[in-house]
């Protein structure tokens, strides 16, 4: 165990981390402001990157494609929500139920549009390669990750804590009936909130798309690993998500590195230890 | 201003207001007084929009609001200054105020409001769970300032408070009302309210039992003594 062993897999750990933060993000806003479970969030990632990988091939631009992924699954979290989630608050089941039932027609939708091939997101050649400090590399995609990450969760954190925007969204959690009695537009601001989360998971489709790539079945794979960032850092808190996100990003990767026949063991096992201590999460309110 | 014609409002099948009928003229400030669970809180609730009545109408500066989402309600001129005050209470008192901004060409301004508020511009930076009781009533009223309200609604806003402070809160009443907005009071202090209308209604049982000018009220024993309980 050489000291460039811990620091390589601390930053993979870290890097990965990230991408989880931006998943876990924002079904952890959507789960903490609105109390909705959303099972579709995985689809949002999906969707996303399969929407930016086509606006990619056209365009050849891979900002345009993050803004075309984005933008698209904010129409979709729109309209799933206006057209059914709104009707469900307060039922949890009914909210697991329907939204299961919309992440297995995207999954076939998926597969009929972009077949069953798995394919990666073109890289910008600015984000190819490696950084070499000694002995060690570090691929600038995943300083990239890392940086996409810190960058989302500023602009989260501003929006929601030093916007009048952000005020409006907490002042609809505390109490939506009075937000409506200052004159807040509920509606509006609660579909705000729904499209901000599901374009985080948009943002983490893109990203993931040109590190592990798109392929059918990826939405269900990361959909635990966003539950448990969220279920760890506790419900709708931004600094849990973090947390939350590093430490399963953590645990995972060394996890993986050394006992990989256990790695879920090593993932979940942790969790468990956590709900058992603090059943609303590191930094959930109860 | 507010004219509020034959609303019928229920919980469920609970039938609260029965068939209830006022009008607050511009500039007017009309008090509702009645016992507890009378049903003054739900008229407060009719108008607003949060339990819109199954029949009558809620008529504001002239136009037809039954149904309408509160939201809109209330951007056409009114303020509400809930009963339990109701501030958002992770929210900064700051916050709470500027959520509830609306620029409309009123008078009230952030800095107005906290001039008539000294204690609030001294908490701004606190959050409003933490407030006092006081305070937190103070809070309310000024969020209600903010969006700039032709008619304001008020839902016992001395309740639970020291004495010196319902002082206050009647103080602050009365200089609203040489402002010159028209004000909705529910009470159940009788001398703050009487002191402040400029006519009121007594509900009982989600109707209207006795409508009079303040002097007239107070001079009515048998009105105090069997709606009121004084
Ligand atoms: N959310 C509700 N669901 C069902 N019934 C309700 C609800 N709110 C109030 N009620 C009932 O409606 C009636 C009128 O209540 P309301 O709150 O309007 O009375 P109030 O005159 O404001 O009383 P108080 O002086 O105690 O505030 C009461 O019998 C009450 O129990
Ligand atoms: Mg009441």
């Amino acid at each position: 165990m050489t000291l460039e062993f811990w620091i390589s897999q601390i930053f993979s750990g870290v890097s990965y981390g990230a991408l989880l933060f931006l998943l876990g993000g924002g079904l952890s806003l959507i789960f903490g402001m609105m109390r909705i479970v959303n099972m579709t969030h995985g689809s949002y990632y999906l969707l996303g990157g399969y929407v930016a990988l086509t606006a990619i091939w056209r365009s050849g631009n891979f900002v345009i494609g993050l803004l075309c992924g984005a933008l698209a699954i904010a129409v979709i979290g729109v309209c799933e929500w206006n057209a059914f989630l709104k009707r469900l608050a307060g039922q949890e089941l009914g909210q697991v139920l329907t939204t299961m039932g919309f992440a297995l027609i995207f999954q076939d939708l998926a597969l009929i549009i972009w077949g069953g091939d798995p394919y990666t997101i073109p890289v910008p050649a600015v984000l190819s390669g490696s950084i070499q400090a000694g002995e060690l590399f570090f691929p600038v995609y995943r300083i990239f990750m890392i940086v996409v990450a810190v960058i989302v969760a500023v602009v989260v954190w501003l929006v929601l804590d030093r916007t009048r925007l952000g005020a409006m969204m907490r002042a609809t959690v505390d109490d939506p009936e009075m937000a409506r009695g200052v004159g807040i537009n509920v509606h509006v601001i609660s579909m705000g909130v729904f499209a901000m989360g599901a374009v985080l998971a948009s943002i983490a489709g893109v990203v993931a798309g040109g590190f592990v790539g798109i392929y059918p079945g990826a939405d269900f794979e990361i959909l635990p690993y966003a539950f448990v960032v969220v279920i760890v850092g506790g419900m709708g808190s931004l600094p849990g998500a973090i947390v939350g996100s590093l430490m399963v990003g953590l645990l995972d990767n060394f996890g993986k590195a050394f006992f990989s026949e256990l790695s879920y063991f090593t993932l979940f096992a942790p969790m468990a230890a956590i709900l058992a201590v603090r059943p609303t999460g590191l930094f959930g309110r109860a | 201003m507010l004219d509020v014609q034959d609303v019928h409002t229920y919980y469920g099948d609970s039938y609260v207001l029965q068939g209830l009928s006022l009008r607050v003229a511009r500039g007017e400030v009309v008090g509702l007084l009645g016992r507890n669970g009378m049903g003054k809180t739900t008229l407060i609730r009719s108008v607003v929009g949060f339990t819109p009545p199954r029949r009558g109408r809620v008529v504001l500066k002239d136009r037809d609001v039954t149904g309408w989402a509160s939201n809109r309600i209330v951007g056409l001129g009114l303020g509400l200054v809930p009963q339990g005050r109701r501030v958002f209470p992770s929210l900064t008192v700051m916050e709470n105020l500027t959520v509830a901004a609306r620029r409309n060409g009123g008078p009230w301004t952030l800095d107005r409001v906290l001039d008539l508020f000294p204690r609030l511009r001294e908490r701004a930076a606190n959050r409003a769970g933490k407030l006092s009781g006081g305070e937190q009533q103070m809070l309310a009223i000024a969020r209600a300032l903010m969006g700039n309200p032709e008619l304001l609604l008020m839902d016992e806003p001395t309740e639970g408070l020291a004495p010196l402070l319902v002082r206050e809160v009647g103080r602050i009443i009365e200089s609203l009302k040489r402002e010159g907005l028209s004000i909705l009071l529910v009470e159940q202090n009788l001398p703050l309210a009487l002191g402040v209308a400029d006519y009121v209604h007594v509900l009982s049982r989600g109707r209207i039992v006795h409508s009079s000018t303040p002097d007239d009220l107070w001079a009515r024993a048998d009105v105090k003594s069997q709606y009121l309980g004084v």
